[in-house]
């Protein structure tokens, strides 16, 4: 008795396309067009790979846009062009499924360039599936970039001009150049030959991802014959006619066997290792109790000036810093917004033992001024009874107000006997604390090691620090 | 564990990492860009991904993707990237995916300049992409916050299937203050729905497309339905010295912290302001508005843009009392002076109405 055969859908599809409106069982797709070839060229390579509960089909927008009623896969819609950046992450996200970028070439070469591009570039572990028909089918037959010369579409009716648009653009050459990719082959489904070596690119190019080889693309030539106005029983032999020359088929990249193997396995991080990383293992600082010399010293705003480079930012982030250690509420903010401009660099600190409220104000209870340009500009802003600070070595003028408080510190000359001239904010954050008692010496002696990058530096700190205080101290 | 002191920027990528967040894709912009560099620097470290994308429309689909995976992700632009991820994020409110965006302003429009505006009010809590959707906006006003939004963010995104944009400017993201990071997330729960190891071949489908009008319609009040329920639960606000004002100044951010200073020196001066701060700019805390608005004889909004958020005041309030507006625009922040000067000038005239 002969064997009965039974024609079945792969077992990549759905059995019933419950997802589409209207009938079940058939697919969207005109009559002749090459996708539903190829979608079954694909669901028959899922389900011999063995791979369907691991593969996530990325549809795109165009025609092949339900992509997800029909394979029984992992389904995922996305923005036009876009499909290999949402694949790139898919992929990174889930490494051990089978990331299926299913494109059109409006969808692929036009608006997605850039991100096909940069996906191949990088060599993302996906497979793109791209179908070129040289036209936009889904939006009425417009111009694709890899419509023919001479081509009527709706947005080229007087045929595809190279003068206005160009020539037909080559995206597997175009691809095959970059180093990044692995395995890049053009076919065609224009008769069973040529649908035989699409089948075998197709399962070649699902392999490659599979091996962990990295990027893999098979562009597959087919047919519009709604798009293109051909009856689709001469369909076959226009494509031979006029899109073999410009599409030349075959492998265009293979470097699959020179591919090391890649598997990522995610980690899960424990909260110690998170901790460890971020550098958040650090201890409790020690608190060094420390009085105010004056009750108007309390919870100041200080403002640090001077030139690019002499230490500015990096004092005021040490007094913020320390301050914080000794429990209290303090913001450090660097210049920012159209005072940058003139000469001088600047930040802002706040110490308080209330919640700050605005980080900067126009008029500061402390002054630092490193060089001439900032104690002119600033000296003015003082608060009334506040405390003006400044390096005598570098500034060559004398403070005018008699309202505040005046300290001339040789910040600079005393680092430079120290032998390092840029010292200088260290020393001057010596004397503030000493002239104020806002922070002892032990407080800001646990801070210096923490804040510097160059730990080489630390001793010489050490020793400015001191010497800073030690001037005010002997006034 | 100790406090550190930090930048704001830096302090988003580390409570990222604590609230669990596999991975960070971005596009280089001024002043985003040091969230991507303190990005760059720790989310390798544990493995996770950090990838620089080519551009940031590429990002923005990145996080659709790894979202659709099922795991914490984010990205972080300023305005002019923003403005290019608008398309993306109306597919992640239609998709319902979970991701946290940040958004640090700059100057507008065009190329405008890289200094503090809060001039995207309107295309992040407005929705500047297509379609009816809403995104879940929080707005820091420390490093603190920073920190602290960042992992509500990542919450509230799970708990909601929404994306939450955390807005912040400049400022806030350049200031250095002490942050006190909790512990890391354990576990996460598995996203059923998602497309992650192990996915329902029938049921699991991310995709923002209805083609059957019925159907987008359907789909359309389900949205609405979760954003009536996220308006009823998740507003956050800071109401200070609002007991007894007679005017009431609103900010957010940066504004908040200047307007701190304004009330606390009015206090000094024995004038009746109070600030209300929203915390969340969408839901927009208009009932607590209201409430103000029972006391108070006029609200004064102060923002970086030319008045957005006011718009909202105005309508939670629908003409009950006046509400006036004071900006700065260009990348220039209004002094506490400056504001105080103005706030004397409403409150004076406030006086005179309810007399």
């Amino acid at each position: 008795m002969p064997k009965k055969l039974v024609l079945e859908r792969p077992k990549g599809f759905y059995e019933k396309f419950e997802r589409k409106p209207g009938d079940k069982s058939n697919t969207h797709y005109c009559p002749g067009c090459g996708h539903g070839v190829i979608h079954k060229l694909i669901a028959e390579a899922i389900e011999d790979l063995g791979i369907q509960d691991r593969v996530i089909m990325v549809s795109p927008v165009g025609c092949s846009v339900f992509v997800y009623y029909y394979f029984k896969t992992g389904n995922i819609q996305v923005a036009h062009g876009r499909a290999p950046a949402v694949a790139t992450a898919l992929k990174r996200a889930n490494p051990k499924a089978i990331v299926v970028s299913y494109q059109g070439d409006g969808d692929l070469a036009a608006i997605g360039g850039n991100n096909i591009l940069q996906a191949a570039n990088r060599g993302e572990h996906i497979t793109v599936f791209f179908v070129n028909n040289a036209i936009y089918g889904m939006t009425g037959g417009q111009m694709a970039p890899t419509t023919l010369p001479g081509m009527k579409t709706t947005t080229t009716p007087y045929g595809r001009d190279e003068d206005n648009e160009g020539p037909p653009m080559k995206v597997s050459e175009l691809l095959a150049t970059l180093d990044g990719p692995t395995y890049i082959e053009r076919t065609a489904v224009w008769d069973n030959k040529s649908i035989a070596k699409t089948r075998m690119a197709i399962r070649k190019a699902l392999q490659c991802q599979m091996d962990g080889k990295g990027f893999s693309m098979v562009e597959t030539l087919a047919a519009c014959p709604s798009g293109w106005k051909v009856d689709p029983k001469n369909q076959y032999e226009w494509m031979l006619e006029n899109m073999q020359p410009f599409f030349p088929l075959g492998v265009k990249k293979d470097i699959r066997d020179e591919r090391e193997s890649w598997h990522r396995t995610p980690r899960d991080n424990s909260a110690e290792e998170v901790s460890e990383a971020l550098d958040l293992n650090v201890p409790d600082p020690k608190l060094f109790p420390s009085e105010y010399k004056k009750d108007s010293y309390r919870n100041p705003s200080i403002k640090l000036a001077g030139f690019g480079g002499q230490g500015i930012l990096s004092a005021g982030a040490m007094l913020a810093n320390s301050a914080m250690e000794q429990g209290y509420h303090s913001s450090w903010i660097p210049s920012y917004g159209p005072e940058m401009r003139g000469g001088t660099a600047y930040c802002f600190v706040n110490i308080s033992d209330q919640e700050i409220g605005s980080p900067t104000v126009s008029h500061p209870d402390v002054l630092m001024a490193f060089n001439r340009p900032s104690l002119e500009k600033f000296e003015a802003d003082v608060k009334t009874g506040g405390l003006l600070m400044y390096d005598s070595t570098i500034i060559d003028v004398e403070p005018t107000r008699t309202d505040i408080e005046v300290l001339a510190v040789p910040a600079t000359k005393i680092a430079d006997g120290l032998g390092n001239t840029r010292m200088a904010n260290t020393v001057m954050t010596g004397a503030y604390l000493a002239q104020t008692g806002i922070l002892s010496r032990e407080a800001m002696e646990q801070t210096i090691p923490k804040a510097l990058k160059r730990k080489n530096l630390v001793d010489a700190n050490y020793l400015a620090l001191k010497a800073g205080m030690e001037f005010v101290e002997n006034q | 564990m100790a406090k550190e002191l930090i930048k704001g920027n830096e302090a988003v990528v580390k409570a990222a990492l604590l609230a669990g967040c596999q991975s960070f894709y971005g596009y280089p912009i001024t002043p985003a860009s040091e969230i991507a560099h303190a990005g760059a620097l720790f989310f390798p470290r544990l493995g996770r991904t950090f990838l620089q994308a080519e551009s940031e429309i590429a990002s923005i689909n990145m996080v659709y993707g790894a979202a659709a995976a099922g795991e914490r992700t984010m990205t972080a632009s300023s305005s002019p990237g923003i403005s290019l991820k608008q398309e993306g994020m109306s597919y992640l409110a239609g998709a319902e995916l979970p991701c946290l965006i940040v958004d640090v302003m700059r100057g507008g429009p065009g190329l405008g300049n890289i200094a503090p505006e809060q001039s995207d009010y309107n295309q992040i809590v407005k929705g500047g992409g297509h379609g009816s959707y809403e995104l879940i906006v929080l707005a820091p006003n420390s490093a603190q916050e920073m920190a602290d939004f960042t992992r509500l963010a990542f919450d509230l995104a799970d708990k909601w299937r929404n994306p939450v944009v955390l807005l912040t400017d400049g400022y806030i993201g350049q200031m250095m203050e002490p942050v006190e990071f909790g512990e890391s997330v354990g576990k996460l729960p598995r996203k059923e729905w998602s497309l992650t190891e192990g996915f329902n071949m029938d049921e699991n489908l991310v995709s923002s497309i209805f083609l059957d009008t019925d159907e987008l319609e359907a789909h359309n009040a389900h949205l609405q339905a979760k954003y009536r329920k996220i308006e009823a639960e998740e507003i956050r606000y800071e109401a200070y010295q609002c007991d007894d004002a007679e005017l009431v100044l609103m900010g957010f951010g940066i504004v908040s912290r200047i307007l701190r200073s304004v009330v606390d020196r009015a206090r000094d001066e024995g004038l009746k302001i109070g600030l209300l701060r929203p915390k969340t700019l969408w839901p927009f805390p208009k009932d607590a508005i209201r409430e103000v608005a029972g006391t108070a004889n006029k609200i004064l909004t102060v923002e970086l843009n030319f008045g957005q958020m006011v718009d909202d005041v105005r309508l939670a309030l629908n003409g009950s009392i006046p509400v006036e507006f004071y900006g700065r625009q260009g990348g220039n922040v209004p002094t506490v002076e400056e504001v105080y000067e103005v706030a004397k000038t409403h409150l004076s005239a406030a006086a005179d109405v309810s007399a």
